[in-house]
Protein backbone atom coordinates (compact mmCIF):
# COMPACT_ATOMS: atom_id res chain seq x y z
CA UNK A 1 0.00 0.00 0.00
CA UNK A 2 2.88 2.09 1.15
CA UNK A 3 3.99 2.38 -2.49
CA UNK A 4 1.29 3.69 -4.54
CA UNK A 5 -0.10 6.07 -1.42
CA UNK A 6 -2.39 9.07 -2.45
CA UNK A 7 -2.01 12.64 -1.76
CA UNK A 8 -5.17 14.81 -1.51
CA UNK A 9 -5.11 18.19 -3.75
CA UNK A 10 -3.80 20.19 -1.06
CA UNK A 11 -1.00 18.16 0.38
CA UNK A 12 2.10 20.30 -0.09
CA UNK A 13 -0.21 22.93 1.73
CA UNK A 14 -0.28 20.84 4.63
CA UNK A 15 3.45 20.71 4.69
CA UNK A 16 4.19 24.55 4.39
CA UNK A 17 1.82 24.57 7.25
CA UNK A 18 3.33 22.07 9.91
CA UNK A 19 1.30 19.55 9.28
CA UNK A 20 2.86 15.90 10.32
CA UNK A 21 1.57 13.47 7.41
CA UNK A 22 1.07 9.95 7.77
CA UNK A 23 -0.50 7.66 5.47
CA UNK A 24 -3.99 7.18 6.44
CA UNK A 25 -6.45 4.80 4.53
CA UNK A 26 -4.55 5.52 1.38
CA UNK A 27 -3.92 8.91 1.55
CA UNK A 28 -0.79 11.00 3.34
CA UNK A 29 -2.91 12.54 5.96
CA UNK A 30 -2.44 15.43 8.36
CA UNK A 31 -2.35 14.27 11.70
CA UNK A 32 -1.67 17.38 13.29
CA UNK A 33 -0.12 20.88 13.12
CA UNK A 34 0.94 21.45 16.34
CA UNK A 35 -0.44 19.56 18.93
CA UNK A 36 -3.61 17.15 18.85
CA UNK A 37 -4.93 18.77 22.59
CA UNK A 38 -4.79 22.14 21.53
CA UNK A 39 -6.38 21.06 17.88
CA UNK A 40 -9.04 19.28 20.01
CA UNK A 41 -9.55 22.52 22.54
CA UNK A 42 -9.53 25.04 18.99
CA UNK A 43 -13.07 22.96 17.67
CA UNK A 44 -14.71 22.57 20.67
CA UNK A 45 -14.11 26.35 21.79
CA UNK A 46 -13.48 28.16 18.52
CA UNK A 47 -13.11 27.05 14.80
CA UNK A 48 -11.20 24.50 13.43
CA UNK A 49 -10.63 22.84 9.43
CA UNK A 50 -10.20 19.44 8.85
CA UNK A 51 -8.94 18.33 4.90
CA UNK A 52 -10.92 15.24 4.76
CA UNK A 53 -10.68 15.12 0.91
CA UNK A 54 -9.48 11.59 1.18
CA UNK A 55 -13.53 10.34 1.61
CA UNK A 56 -15.24 9.27 -1.26
CA UNK A 57 -18.12 10.43 -3.07
CA UNK A 58 -20.33 8.95 -5.49
CA UNK A 59 -23.27 10.47 -7.65
CA UNK A 60 -26.34 7.89 -7.95
CA UNK A 61 -28.69 9.29 -10.38
CA UNK A 62 -31.35 8.21 -12.82
CA UNK A 63 -35.12 7.17 -12.45
CA UNK A 64 -33.55 3.67 -10.74
CA UNK A 65 -31.54 6.21 -8.07
CA UNK A 66 -33.75 5.75 -5.17
CA UNK A 67 -34.61 2.02 -5.40
CA UNK A 68 -30.50 1.01 -5.43
CA UNK A 69 -29.84 3.10 -2.45
CA UNK A 70 -33.30 1.81 -0.54
CA UNK A 71 -31.53 -1.74 -1.42
CA UNK A 72 -27.92 -1.49 -0.25
CA UNK A 73 -28.74 1.23 2.27
CA UNK A 74 -30.20 0.24 6.05
CA UNK A 75 -31.90 3.95 6.32
CA UNK A 76 -34.68 4.94 4.47
CA UNK A 77 -33.67 7.34 1.94
CA UNK A 78 -37.38 7.94 1.07
CA UNK A 79 -38.02 9.92 3.49
CA UNK A 80 -35.66 12.49 2.29
CA UNK A 81 -36.57 15.75 1.10
CA UNK A 82 -34.78 17.61 -1.52
CA UNK A 83 -31.64 19.47 0.38
CA UNK A 84 -31.51 16.83 2.95
CA UNK A 85 -29.16 14.45 4.39
CA UNK A 86 -28.92 11.22 6.41
CA UNK A 87 -26.34 9.24 8.05
CA UNK A 88 -26.54 5.23 7.01
CA UNK A 89 -24.62 2.47 6.72
CA UNK A 90 -24.54 -0.58 3.81
CA UNK A 91 -25.11 -4.18 5.41
CA UNK A 92 -23.49 -7.54 4.14
CA UNK A 93 -25.62 -10.28 3.41
CA UNK A 94 -23.95 -12.12 6.66
CA UNK A 95 -24.64 -9.75 9.13
CA UNK A 96 -21.92 -7.25 9.08
CA UNK A 97 -21.67 -3.81 7.50
CA UNK A 98 -19.49 -2.61 4.52
CA UNK A 99 -19.37 0.79 5.48
CA UNK A 100 -21.18 3.70 6.53
CA UNK A 101 -21.73 6.59 4.81
CA UNK A 102 -23.95 9.98 4.69
CA UNK A 103 -26.37 10.20 1.88
CA UNK A 104 -27.42 13.83 0.23
CA UNK A 105 -30.61 14.03 -1.68
CA UNK A 106 -30.23 16.33 -4.61
CA UNK A 107 -33.44 15.94 -7.10
CA UNK A 108 -35.91 13.42 -6.93
CA UNK A 109 -32.99 11.27 -9.58
CA UNK A 110 -29.84 12.44 -8.04
CA UNK A 111 -28.24 11.81 -4.97
CA UNK A 112 -24.39 11.73 -3.56
CA UNK A 113 -22.73 8.90 -1.38
CA UNK A 114 -20.53 10.03 0.87
CA UNK A 115 -18.19 6.84 2.08
CA UNK A 116 -15.14 6.45 4.07
CA UNK A 117 -12.21 6.68 2.51
CA UNK A 118 -10.16 3.43 3.26
CA UNK A 119 -13.81 1.63 1.97
CA UNK A 120 -13.82 3.64 -1.66
CA UNK A 121 -13.07 0.82 -3.66
CA UNK A 122 -15.13 -2.03 -1.80
CA UNK A 123 -18.04 0.21 -1.39
CA UNK A 124 -17.98 0.91 -5.10
CA UNK A 125 -17.91 -3.00 -6.20
CA UNK A 126 -20.03 -3.62 -3.62
CA UNK A 127 -22.93 -0.99 -5.10
CA UNK A 128 -22.11 -1.93 -8.60
CA UNK A 129 -22.78 -5.48 -7.93
CA UNK A 130 -26.21 -4.65 -6.33
CA UNK A 131 -27.50 -2.50 -8.72
CA UNK A 132 -29.61 -4.71 -11.55
CA UNK A 133 -32.03 -1.89 -11.57
CA UNK A 134 -30.08 0.02 -13.39
CA UNK A 135 -28.99 2.77 -11.65
CA UNK A 136 -26.49 5.62 -13.09
CA UNK A 137 -23.42 5.58 -10.80
CA UNK A 138 -20.52 7.33 -11.23
CA UNK A 139 -17.32 7.80 -8.65
CA UNK A 140 -16.29 11.37 -8.06
CA UNK A 141 -14.40 10.82 -5.21
CA UNK A 142 -10.98 11.87 -6.99
CA UNK A 143 -12.11 15.43 -8.28
CA UNK A 144 -13.70 16.34 -5.10
CA UNK A 145 -12.28 18.07 -1.67
CA UNK A 146 -13.85 18.41 0.65
CA UNK A 147 -13.62 20.81 4.07
CA UNK A 148 -15.21 20.26 7.78
CA UNK A 149 -15.22 23.72 9.14
CA UNK A 150 -15.83 23.01 12.80
CA UNK A 151 -16.86 24.64 15.98
CA UNK A 152 -19.19 26.89 17.85
CA UNK A 153 -17.82 29.96 15.64
CA UNK A 154 -17.56 28.26 12.35
CA UNK A 155 -20.84 30.24 11.15
CA UNK A 156 -19.67 33.72 11.96
CA UNK A 157 -15.91 32.73 11.00
CA UNK A 158 -17.20 32.36 7.22
CA UNK A 159 -20.63 33.78 6.97
CA UNK A 160 -19.04 36.61 4.91
CA UNK A 161 -17.61 34.19 2.19
CA UNK A 162 -21.02 32.91 1.17
CA UNK A 163 -24.94 34.62 0.07
CA UNK A 164 -26.16 31.48 1.44
CA UNK A 165 -27.52 31.90 4.99
CA UNK A 166 -25.22 29.76 7.17
CA UNK A 167 -27.61 29.62 10.27
CA UNK A 168 -30.33 28.39 7.90
CA UNK A 169 -28.59 25.15 7.30
CA UNK A 170 -30.46 22.88 10.26
CA UNK A 171 -28.26 19.80 11.09
CA UNK A 172 -27.76 17.16 8.20
CA UNK A 173 -29.08 19.49 5.61
CA UNK A 174 -27.34 21.20 3.01
CA UNK A 175 -27.20 24.38 0.43
CA UNK A 176 -25.83 24.57 -2.94
CA UNK A 177 -24.60 28.01 -3.40
CA UNK A 178 -21.26 30.58 -3.78
CA UNK A 179 -18.82 29.92 -1.67
CA UNK A 180 -15.01 32.15 -1.61
CA UNK A 181 -16.24 33.27 -5.06
CA UNK A 182 -16.97 29.49 -6.18
CA UNK A 183 -20.51 28.68 -7.64
CA UNK A 184 -22.16 25.32 -6.85
CA UNK A 185 -20.07 24.46 -3.58
CA UNK A 186 -21.88 21.99 -1.53
CA UNK A 187 -22.32 23.35 1.66
CA UNK A 188 -23.75 20.39 4.33
CA UNK A 189 -24.83 20.92 8.22
CA UNK A 190 -22.57 17.56 8.93
CA UNK A 191 -19.46 17.07 10.65
CA UNK A 192 -17.50 14.30 12.83
CA UNK A 193 -17.01 16.58 16.02
CA UNK A 194 -20.29 17.19 17.89
CA UNK A 195 -18.87 20.88 18.01
CA UNK A 196 -21.09 22.55 15.55
CA UNK A 197 -20.34 23.91 12.21
CA UNK A 198 -20.08 22.36 8.56
CA UNK A 199 -18.50 20.70 5.60
CA UNK A 200 -18.12 22.03 2.01
CA UNK A 201 -17.58 19.84 -0.76
CA UNK A 202 -15.79 21.99 -3.57
CA UNK A 203 -13.79 20.98 -6.63
CA UNK A 204 -10.25 19.68 -6.40
CA UNK A 205 -8.99 22.87 -8.80
CA UNK A 206 -10.95 25.32 -6.46
CA UNK A 207 -10.06 23.74 -3.09
CA UNK A 208 -6.91 26.19 -2.83
CA UNK A 209 -8.89 29.50 -3.59
CA UNK A 210 -11.27 27.88 -0.88
CA UNK A 211 -9.29 26.93 1.64
CA UNK A 212 -6.97 30.32 1.37
CA UNK A 213 -10.26 32.46 1.55
CA UNK A 214 -11.77 30.68 4.60
CA UNK A 215 -8.15 31.01 6.33
CA UNK A 216 -8.20 34.92 5.81
CA UNK A 217 -12.01 35.10 6.98
CA UNK A 218 -11.41 32.87 9.47
CA UNK A 219 -8.46 35.39 10.98
CA UNK A 220 -10.06 37.22 13.77
CA UNK A 221 -11.29 34.28 15.43
CA UNK A 222 -8.13 32.34 15.27
CA UNK A 223 -9.23 29.72 12.79
CA UNK A 224 -6.84 26.85 12.60
CA UNK A 225 -5.65 23.94 10.69
CA UNK A 226 -7.35 20.19 12.87
CA UNK A 227 -5.43 17.42 12.30
CA UNK A 228 -7.07 13.85 12.44
CA UNK A 229 -5.53 13.17 15.55
CA UNK A 230 -7.97 16.06 17.37
CA UNK A 231 -10.70 14.19 14.99
CA UNK A 232 -11.07 10.57 16.47
CA UNK A 233 -10.57 12.39 20.12
CA UNK A 234 -13.54 14.86 19.06
CA UNK A 235 -15.26 11.84 17.70
CA UNK A 236 -14.76 9.59 20.56
CA UNK A 237 -15.98 12.51 22.80
CA UNK A 238 -19.18 12.22 21.00
CA UNK A 239 -19.37 7.88 20.65
CA UNK A 240 -19.52 8.37 16.83
CA UNK A 241 -18.71 4.96 15.34
CA UNK A 242 -15.01 4.82 13.17
CA UNK A 243 -15.38 2.08 10.46
CA UNK A 244 -12.77 -0.21 10.85
CA UNK A 245 -12.53 0.30 14.44
CA UNK A 246 -16.31 0.02 16.20
CA UNK A 247 -18.41 -1.66 13.27
CA UNK A 248 -16.73 -3.68 10.71
CA UNK A 249 -17.73 -6.58 7.97
CA UNK A 250 -18.55 -8.47 11.18
CA UNK A 251 -20.77 -6.18 13.36
CA UNK A 252 -24.22 -5.48 13.13
CA UNK A 253 -25.98 -2.20 12.94
CA UNK A 254 -28.59 -3.41 15.59
CA UNK A 255 -25.12 -4.49 18.05
CA UNK A 256 -23.51 -0.96 17.17
CA UNK A 257 -26.60 0.75 18.45
CA UNK A 258 -26.96 2.07 14.89
CA UNK A 259 -30.72 0.67 14.90
CA UNK A 260 -31.71 4.22 14.43
CA UNK A 261 -30.63 4.24 11.12
CA UNK A 262 -31.68 0.65 10.24
CA UNK A 263 -35.42 1.41 9.63
CA UNK A 264 -37.88 -1.82 8.19
CA UNK A 265 -39.97 0.32 6.59
CA UNK A 266 -38.16 -1.11 3.68
CA UNK A 267 -36.55 -3.69 2.38
CA UNK A 268 -32.93 -3.83 1.76
CA UNK A 269 -30.03 -6.18 1.84
CA UNK A 270 -29.87 -8.65 4.96
CA UNK A 271 -32.75 -6.61 6.42
CA UNK A 272 -34.63 -9.87 7.59
CA UNK A 273 -32.08 -11.07 9.61
CA UNK A 274 -31.51 -7.30 11.08
CA UNK A 275 -34.85 -7.65 11.66
CA UNK A 276 -34.64 -10.59 13.43
CA UNK A 277 -31.69 -9.66 15.35
CA UNK A 278 -33.96 -6.24 16.38
CA UNK A 279 -36.59 -8.00 17.58
CA UNK A 280 -35.12 -11.02 18.98
CA UNK A 281 -32.25 -9.03 21.31
CA UNK A 282 -28.44 -9.49 20.55
CA UNK A 283 -25.72 -11.26 22.43
CA UNK A 284 -23.80 -8.17 22.77
CA UNK A 285 -23.76 -3.97 22.01
CA UNK A 286 -21.26 -1.85 21.61
CA UNK A 287 -21.00 1.06 24.66
CA UNK A 288 -19.77 4.04 25.56
CA UNK A 289 -17.50 3.73 29.19
CA UNK A 290 -15.74 6.75 31.48
CA UNK A 291 -12.47 5.11 33.26
CA UNK A 292 -12.81 5.79 37.10
CA UNK A 293 -9.49 5.49 37.61
CA UNK A 294 -6.18 6.89 35.97
CA UNK A 295 -5.63 4.92 32.75
CA UNK A 296 -5.87 5.06 29.00
CA UNK A 297 -8.49 1.85 27.44
CA UNK A 298 -7.43 1.35 23.83
CA UNK A 299 -8.73 -0.75 21.03
CA UNK A 300 -8.61 -4.38 21.64
CA UNK A 301 -7.75 -4.26 25.55
CA UNK A 302 -10.00 -6.48 27.31
CA UNK A 303 -13.10 -6.01 29.04
CA UNK A 304 -14.01 -7.92 32.20
CA UNK A 305 -16.38 -7.65 34.69
CA UNK A 306 -16.06 -6.72 38.54
CA UNK A 307 -15.42 -10.83 38.79
CA UNK A 308 -12.33 -10.35 36.05
CA UNK A 309 -14.44 -12.68 33.97
CA UNK A 310 -14.19 -11.49 30.08
CA UNK A 311 -17.12 -9.70 29.06
CA UNK A 312 -15.75 -8.13 25.73
CA UNK A 313 -13.71 -6.03 23.84
CA UNK A 314 -12.42 -2.06 23.41
CA UNK A 315 -12.44 -0.78 20.15
CA UNK A 316 -11.52 2.79 20.81
CA UNK A 317 -9.87 4.66 23.32
CA UNK A 318 -8.61 7.78 24.49
CA UNK A 319 -7.50 9.99 26.85
CA UNK A 320 -10.60 12.56 26.28
CA UNK A 321 -8.96 16.25 26.20
CA UNK A 322 -12.38 17.56 27.43
CA UNK A 323 -12.51 16.29 30.77
CA UNK A 324 -8.62 14.57 31.10
CA UNK A 325 -9.79 10.73 31.48
CA UNK A 326 -9.62 7.87 29.88
CA UNK A 327 -12.87 6.75 27.61
CA UNK A 328 -13.48 4.39 25.07
CA UNK A 329 -16.23 2.47 23.54
CA UNK A 330 -16.35 -1.43 22.96
CA UNK A 331 -18.81 -4.41 22.49
CA UNK A 332 -20.04 -5.84 26.15
CA UNK A 333 -22.26 -8.66 26.50
CA UNK A 334 -25.74 -7.08 26.00
CA UNK A 335 -26.26 -7.53 30.54
CA UNK A 336 -23.75 -5.35 30.56
CA UNK A 337 -24.32 -2.68 28.69
CA UNK A 338 -27.17 -0.61 30.57
CA UNK A 339 -25.41 2.33 31.34
CA UNK A 340 -24.27 3.24 35.02
CA UNK A 341 -23.05 -0.37 34.84
CA UNK A 342 -19.66 -1.02 35.96
CA UNK A 343 -17.16 -2.79 34.33
CA UNK A 344 -13.50 -3.11 33.94
CA UNK A 345 -10.23 -2.68 31.43
CA UNK A 346 -7.54 -4.54 31.32
CA UNK A 347 -4.99 -2.37 31.15
CA UNK A 348 -1.36 -4.03 30.91
CA UNK A 349 -2.88 -6.82 33.17
CA UNK A 350 -4.27 -4.63 35.49
CA UNK A 351 -8.23 -4.60 35.70
CA UNK A 352 -9.23 -0.52 35.86
CA UNK A 353 -12.81 0.29 36.98
CA UNK A 354 -15.03 1.96 33.67
CA UNK A 355 -18.73 2.77 34.06
CA UNK A 356 -20.76 2.41 30.84
CA UNK A 357 -22.61 5.97 30.29
CA UNK A 358 -24.79 7.22 27.95
CA UNK A 359 -23.51 8.57 24.11
CA UNK A 360 -22.10 11.47 24.13
CA UNK A 361 -19.57 10.81 26.34
CA UNK A 362 -18.88 14.22 26.60
CA UNK A 363 -21.47 16.57 27.56
CA UNK A 364 -21.41 20.13 26.70
CA UNK B 1 16.28 20.02 17.13
CA UNK B 2 18.28 19.69 20.17
CA UNK B 3 20.15 17.19 21.55
CA UNK B 4 22.73 18.24 24.44
CA UNK B 5 25.90 16.66 23.91
CA UNK B 6 26.24 15.79 27.40
CA UNK B 7 23.94 12.86 27.00
CA UNK B 8 24.61 9.37 25.40
CA UNK B 9 21.30 8.38 23.30
CA UNK B 10 19.57 5.17 22.89
CA UNK B 11 18.21 3.82 19.46
CA UNK B 12 14.73 3.56 21.38
CA UNK B 13 14.63 7.90 21.55
CA UNK B 14 15.71 7.85 25.12
CA UNK B 15 18.77 10.06 26.60
CA UNK B 16 20.47 8.87 30.02
CA UNK B 17 22.54 11.56 31.69
CA UNK B 18 25.33 10.01 33.71
CA UNK B 19 26.27 11.79 37.32
CA UNK B 20 28.49 9.11 38.82
CA UNK B 21 26.86 6.13 39.37
CA UNK B 22 22.93 8.02 38.83
CA UNK B 23 21.91 7.72 35.45
CA UNK B 24 18.78 9.88 34.79
CA UNK B 25 16.67 8.73 32.15
CA UNK B 26 14.14 10.60 29.80
CA UNK B 27 12.60 10.17 26.25
CA UNK B 28 14.39 12.78 23.21
CA UNK B 29 13.10 15.82 21.86
CA UNK B 30 12.44 13.64 18.47
CA UNK B 31 10.54 10.58 20.76
CA UNK B 32 8.33 13.81 21.93
CA UNK B 33 7.81 15.30 18.61
CA UNK B 34 7.03 11.96 16.26
CA UNK B 35 4.44 10.95 19.90
CA UNK B 36 2.85 14.30 19.68
CA UNK B 37 0.97 15.37 23.16
CA UNK B 38 1.87 12.87 26.09
CA UNK B 39 -0.94 12.53 28.06
CA UNK B 40 0.02 9.80 30.31
CA UNK B 41 3.62 8.27 31.80
CA UNK B 42 3.31 4.89 33.86
CA UNK B 43 6.04 3.40 35.58
CA UNK B 44 5.80 1.39 38.32
CA UNK B 45 9.37 -0.51 39.12
CA UNK B 46 10.36 2.04 41.29
CA UNK B 47 12.79 -0.17 43.51
CA UNK B 48 13.47 -3.26 40.64
CA UNK B 49 16.58 -3.82 39.06
CA UNK B 50 16.22 -4.20 35.75
CA UNK B 51 18.18 -5.32 32.62
CA UNK B 52 19.42 -3.05 29.68
CA UNK B 53 16.99 -3.71 27.06
CA UNK B 54 13.91 -4.26 28.82
CA UNK B 55 10.87 -2.70 29.49
CA UNK B 56 10.64 -0.09 32.55
CA UNK B 57 7.61 2.13 32.05
CA UNK B 58 5.11 3.16 29.25
CA UNK B 59 4.51 6.54 27.61
CA UNK B 60 0.98 7.29 26.31
CA UNK B 61 0.46 9.95 23.40
CA UNK B 62 -3.34 10.90 22.27
CA UNK B 63 -3.17 7.80 19.63
CA UNK B 64 0.11 5.75 20.65
CA UNK B 65 1.57 3.39 23.52
CA UNK B 66 4.97 2.96 23.89
CA UNK B 67 7.00 0.83 25.99
CA UNK B 68 10.19 2.69 27.79
CA UNK B 69 13.46 0.70 27.39
CA UNK B 70 16.45 0.24 30.02
CA UNK B 71 19.84 1.77 28.45
CA UNK B 72 21.75 0.45 31.11
CA UNK B 73 21.27 -2.01 33.81
CA UNK B 74 20.21 -0.97 37.00
CA UNK B 75 18.21 -0.14 40.01
CA UNK B 76 14.82 2.89 39.53
CA UNK B 77 15.40 4.31 42.49
CA UNK B 78 12.92 7.62 41.42
CA UNK B 79 10.36 8.29 39.37
CA UNK B 80 9.94 11.93 38.52
CA UNK B 81 5.94 12.35 39.82
CA UNK B 82 5.73 15.38 39.09
CA UNK B 83 4.53 13.74 35.51
CA UNK B 84 1.88 11.70 37.04
CA UNK B 85 -0.09 15.16 37.35
CA UNK B 86 2.23 16.84 34.56
CA UNK B 87 2.29 14.70 31.88
CA UNK B 88 3.01 17.02 29.07
CA UNK B 89 6.20 18.33 31.03
CA UNK B 90 7.68 15.67 28.65
CA UNK B 91 6.75 17.81 25.67
CA UNK B 92 7.52 21.15 26.95
CA UNK B 93 11.37 19.86 28.73
CA UNK B 94 12.34 16.80 27.30
CA UNK B 95 15.57 17.18 29.31
CA UNK B 96 15.27 19.14 32.14
CA UNK B 97 11.57 18.81 34.12
CA UNK B 98 10.02 16.53 31.64
CA UNK B 99 12.87 13.32 33.02
CA UNK B 100 11.65 10.42 33.86
CA UNK B 101 13.46 8.15 36.24
CA UNK B 102 16.66 7.51 38.03
CA UNK B 103 18.78 4.79 38.47
CA UNK B 104 21.22 3.65 40.24
CA UNK B 105 23.68 1.00 38.01
CA UNK B 106 26.83 -0.26 38.82
CA UNK B 107 29.30 -2.52 36.67
CA UNK B 108 30.04 0.16 33.07
CA UNK B 109 28.05 2.12 30.68
CA UNK B 110 27.15 0.33 28.32
CA UNK B 111 29.30 1.01 25.11
CA UNK B 112 26.51 1.11 22.74
CA UNK B 113 25.16 4.18 24.10
CA UNK B 114 24.69 6.13 20.99
CA UNK B 115 26.71 9.90 21.27
CA UNK B 116 24.55 13.20 20.32
CA UNK B 117 26.47 13.11 17.20
CA UNK B 118 25.40 9.51 16.39
CA UNK B 119 22.14 9.84 17.43
CA UNK B 120 21.57 13.38 15.47
CA UNK B 121 22.28 10.69 12.54
CA UNK B 122 20.13 7.92 13.75
CA UNK B 123 17.26 10.71 13.18
CA UNK B 124 18.14 12.33 10.39
CA UNK B 125 19.63 15.35 12.15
Amino acid sequence: MSENIKKIQLNDLHVALGGKMVPFAGFNMPVRYSSDTEEHHTVRQGVGVFDVSHMGEFKVTGPKALSLIQKVTSNDASKLVIGQAQYSCFPNETGGIVDDLIVYKFGEEEYMLVVNASNIEKDWNWINKHNDMGATLENISESISLFAIQGPKAIEAVQSLTSVNLSDIKFYHFAVGDFAGVQDVIISGTGYTGAGGFEVYVKNEDAEKVWNAVFEAGKPYDIKPIGLGARDTLRLEMGYCLYGNDINDETSPIEAGLGWITKFTKDFINSENLKKQKENGVNKKLVGFILQEKGIPRGHYPIVNLDGEPIGDVTSGTMTPSMGVGIGMGYVKSEYATPGTEIAITVRNKNLLAKVEKFPLYKK
Amino acid sequence: MNFPKELKYTKDHEWVKIENDIAVIGITEFAQRELGDIVYVEVETVGETIAAGEVFGTVEAVKTVSDLFMPLEGEIIEFNEELESSPELVNDSPYESGWMIKVKFSGEVPSDLLSFEEYSELVGG
